[in-house]
């Protein structure tokens, strides 16, 4: 008898996806910022903010893509043409912005076009990643072991609003990001930043929160039928709490951290409300983690080494954070 | 509708895998070099080869992210377009590219920043050791990457159920038949690829009398190490030719336009192929030669394309070029290495324009050999994506239009038009500033960096107490 690791791989999926969500969210947050920044200085500085960490940033996502196929295939081939054209849009997008982020600063005469290139990179990125978590939770036409409805599907009036509430959430997490790693003037054009990217977020959840159960029934029933509400309704109740203390966060009330760490753990609850809502699917409505799992052997091989490189990988991404930890100044650069 | 899925997720992929393999064909060979000039530093501590490794470093540093960006897009190929394919070998093919991303990726991403910017703030011996690593990462993904793709043309250690792979054994699935000569010819065709273009950048010095000593180096050592490298990949070549008549028989037959089975069959230098009437037109044949190279035996048999349905065989033409191609550019490459280690009696190597010329028109041809031998072993594959057992038309997602691909297509041709010509742009330019140019820390003018300075562990730390 074999030990099931489909919980375990579970849990290195769903941790892989929020590390995703945590560190390319707010770089992408800070690249939608960028666009609103009021000068030339202050856009060198939000650059030189995330300079050091971007491309690491970016490898979480390669992981994410690759940790899907290799421990649930099945969902990966059914998901992924299911989302074609958010897929194909986000990788256009994030190469633009890579283009975009090296020739900013070595092409100084089209300085402002790689500058629109940036934001407009990780605005689009991002609102492609919000597309497919709207046709995510929707839900997918299968047929057998195949994605059975046509690419544009996942075009839907849902699907834009989880678009843009992911638009507004990555900004907020940008803004909490500025204002940990900015002062002065800036920390302000980021505090004020933040509270609209708040107000969006708020927006957006509530009516995703209100739809999603209005849409489905089981997800309904999930949340609704006694006495689920009993342990669930703390979800909703803190992420209420966590808005209030963001608010109040980037006013000023409390320290310089508090902004980013509220957003994430806003971020933290929504993906747990998610996955209450789907839980135990994968392919939403169609087939379970459990059934679409990788073999036991294909599972236990890539877990000798996912949990022998994996602390390392993490240990190593700490580190380089602590080495650019404090504010970023005007002198200095670095990328 | 006219436009098919089929056909435009091939034509999507052959762009996108095109682009990309120029990056590790380059960056493969780039890295190991830098490994090694780094260890004659540390050992010799001779400043040239701190000034070369610097040169090189920077470039080394451009085609990194290049090849970063351009390999996120490969995983998601096989979801978005190739649904069926994921679906069938996931078990089996998954892990391996999961690897990839886990060991290489992230023991290059770890070394990288102190390679590229921790000159000054690490100990050398650390600063060699982080070299050491980021070629061991390009190495390591070569192994992976290759492991993998052998298999789809090898494929060993596996149980088909129901028209999905499952795993056996491990170390048969990574080490099928074709892997350790695929991974030998390929890695050392990348080592080649990247020496030419270091001859040919350091004969543009020397014609332009820049850095003179330091393009001497390159240019002495490069070429000694071509004397090696160059006959080693044509003894691969060789050898990873007896192992596809064993194992791929029918690309085999399409390379060598056969198409009747027989012994002491000749070399076709050149032909016209044509599949529909399975013969050659206008065939150049040296008699004999065939059987003896591709089987070492003057009555050697060669089997032809006839012995397979039509609908076995792989398109004719495509690998037969592409194969005359990358054997041409090797040949070139020979001579090339010969003459210019022929000139070094009497002085005469950097002295001859004639050859320093030559040198800059050579320097380019590795990475047209690489596509040449990518499109050879791919096509030749044909029609199959896992050989004799799962058709590439059987692999396509079953939910693409005609339309959608296209319009995808479009995307990625005008992103590949910008980033490409962008990149080779930036590289350019730091060839143009030559190794005797500033160093890698840029000074930080009025505010700015001139340009990103990719420092990693440590660098704010001069300025606090």
């Amino acid at each position: 008898m074999t030990i099931d690791l489909v919980p375990i791989w579970t849990l290195i999926l769903g941790l892989g996806v929020f590390f995703y969500v945590m560190l390319d969210g707010f770089d992408l947050g800070v690249g939608i910022l960028f666009g609103f920044a009021p000068d030339t200085p202050s856009r060198n500085l939000i650059m030189n903010s995330i300079a050091p960490i971007l491309d690491g940033n970016e490898t979480w996502l390669v992981l994410g893509g690759v940790g899907l196929l290799a421990a649930f295939p099945l969902a990966f081939a059914i998901i992924i043409p299911a989302v074609y054209f958010p897929i194909a849009i986000m990788l256009l997008a994030l190469v633009f912005r890579g283009v975009a982020f090296e020739f900013r600063y070595r092409d100084a005469e089209h300085k402002t076009f790689w500058d629109h290139g940036f934001s407009y990179g990780s605005t689009i990125a991002t609102f492609a990643q919000g597309l497919v978590l709207g046709a995510f939770i929707q839900g997918f036409q299968v047929d057998g072991r195949h994605f059975a409805g046509s690419s544009f599907d996942c075009f839907t009036p849902f699907a834009v609003v989880t678009g843009l509430a992911l638009v507004f959430g990555y900004a907020l997490l940008g803004a909490g990001w500025l204002i940990l790693k900015t002062e002065g003037e800036l920390q302000a054009f980021a505090r004020r930043a933040g509270r609209y990217a708040l107000c969006g977020v708020i927006v957006a959840t509530v009516a995703v929160s209100i739809w999603t159960p209005l849409a489905d029934a089981d997800i309904a029933q999930r949340w609704f039928a006694w006495p689920h509400p009993l342990y669930l309704a703390p979800v909703p109740l803190l992420t209420a709490l966590f808005a209030l203390i963001e608010w109040r966060a980037l006013s000023g009330r409390y320290g310089e951290a508090i902004p980013f760490i509220a957003a994430l753990v806003m971020f933290l609850l929504c993906y747990l409300g998610i996955a209450i809502s789907l839980w135990p699917y994968i392919v939403p409505r169609s087939y379970t983690l459990w059934e679409a799992a990788s073999s036991p052997g294909t599972q236990a091989f890539l877990l000798i080494g996912t949990l022998t490189l994996l602390p390392v990988i993490l240990l190593y991404t700490g580190w380089s954070y602590w080495v650019f930890r404090g504010k970023v100044r005007h002198d200095i650069g670095y990328h | 509708m006219m436009l098919d899925p089929l056909l435009l997720s091939r034509l999507q992929f052959v762009w996108v895998i095109a682009w990309h393999i120029l990056l590790p064909a380059f960056t493969v060979g780039v890295a190991s070099y830098i490994a090694v000039l780094e260890g004659l530093y540390f050992f010799t501590k001779r400043e040239a080869y701190f000034r070369i490794s610097t040169f090189w470093i920077r470039i080394f540093s451009v085609s990194f992210g290049m090849g970063v960006v351009s390999g996120i897009i490969m995983p998601f190929q096989f979801g978005t377009n190739w649904s069926r394919y994921s679906d069938a070998t996931a078990n089996v093919l998954s892990p391996l590219f999961a690897y990839e991303g886990l060991t290489a990726f992230f023991l290059e991403a770890a070394f990288l920043g102190v390679l590229l910017f921790g000159r000054s703030l690490v100990p050398r011996w650390m600063h060699f050791f982080a070299a050491l690593m980021v070629a061991t990462g390009t190495l390591l993904s070569s192994f992976w990457i290759l492991a993998a793709n052998s298999w789809m043309q090898t494929p060993a250690g596996y149980e088909l159920i129901n028209g999905r792979f499952f795993p056996k054994d491990w170390s048969q699935i990574i080490f099928n038949p074709s892997f350790p000569y695929r991974l030998g010819h390929t890695v050392v065709g990348f080592y080649v690829t990247t020496a030419f273009v270091v001859i040919g950048v350091a004969a543009w010095l020397l014609r332009r009398n820049r850095a003179v000593t330091e393009a001497r180096s390159m240019l002495s050592t490069t070429l000694w190490l071509l004397l090696a490298l160059v006959p080693l990949q044509i003894l691969l070549g060789d050898m990873h030719g007896l192992n596809t008549l064993e194992y791929q028989p029918t690309k085999l037959a399409a390379i060598e336009a056969r198409w009747d089975t027989g012994s002491r069959v000749p070399l076709t230098l050149f032909a016209l192929p044509d599949q529909a009437h399975e013969t050659n037109h206008l065939a150049i044949d040296v008699p004999v030669l065939g059987s003896l190279i591709l089987t070492h035996d003057p009555n050697g048999t060669i089997r032809g394309l006839k012995e397979w349905p039509r609908d076995q065989r792989p398109p004719v033409a495509i690998p037969f070029f592409a194969f005359r191609i990358m054997v041409g550019i090797g040949l070139i490459m020979l001579a090339v290495v010969l003459i210019g280690n022929f000139m070094r009696i009497g002085g005469r190597l950097y002295e001859s324009r004639a050859f320093l010329k030559c040198c800059e028109l050579v320097a380019p041809l590795g990475f047209v050999a690489v596509l040449a031998g990518w499109t050879t072993t791919e096509v030749g594959r044909q029609p199959w994506l896992v050989y004799g057992l799962l058709r590439t038309s059987d692999s396509v997602s079953p939910s693409l239009t005609g339309t959608d691909v296209a319009l995808s297509f479009a995307g990625y041709i005008i992103a590949y038009l910008i980033m490409f010509p962008a990149g080779g742009l930036l590289m350019a330019r730091i060839i143009r500033k030559g190794p005797d140019g500033s160093p890698a820390q840029s000074p930080v003018v009025g505010g700015r960096p001139g340009e990103p300075i990719h420092a990693l562990p440590g660098s704010p730390r001069e300025d606090r107490p």
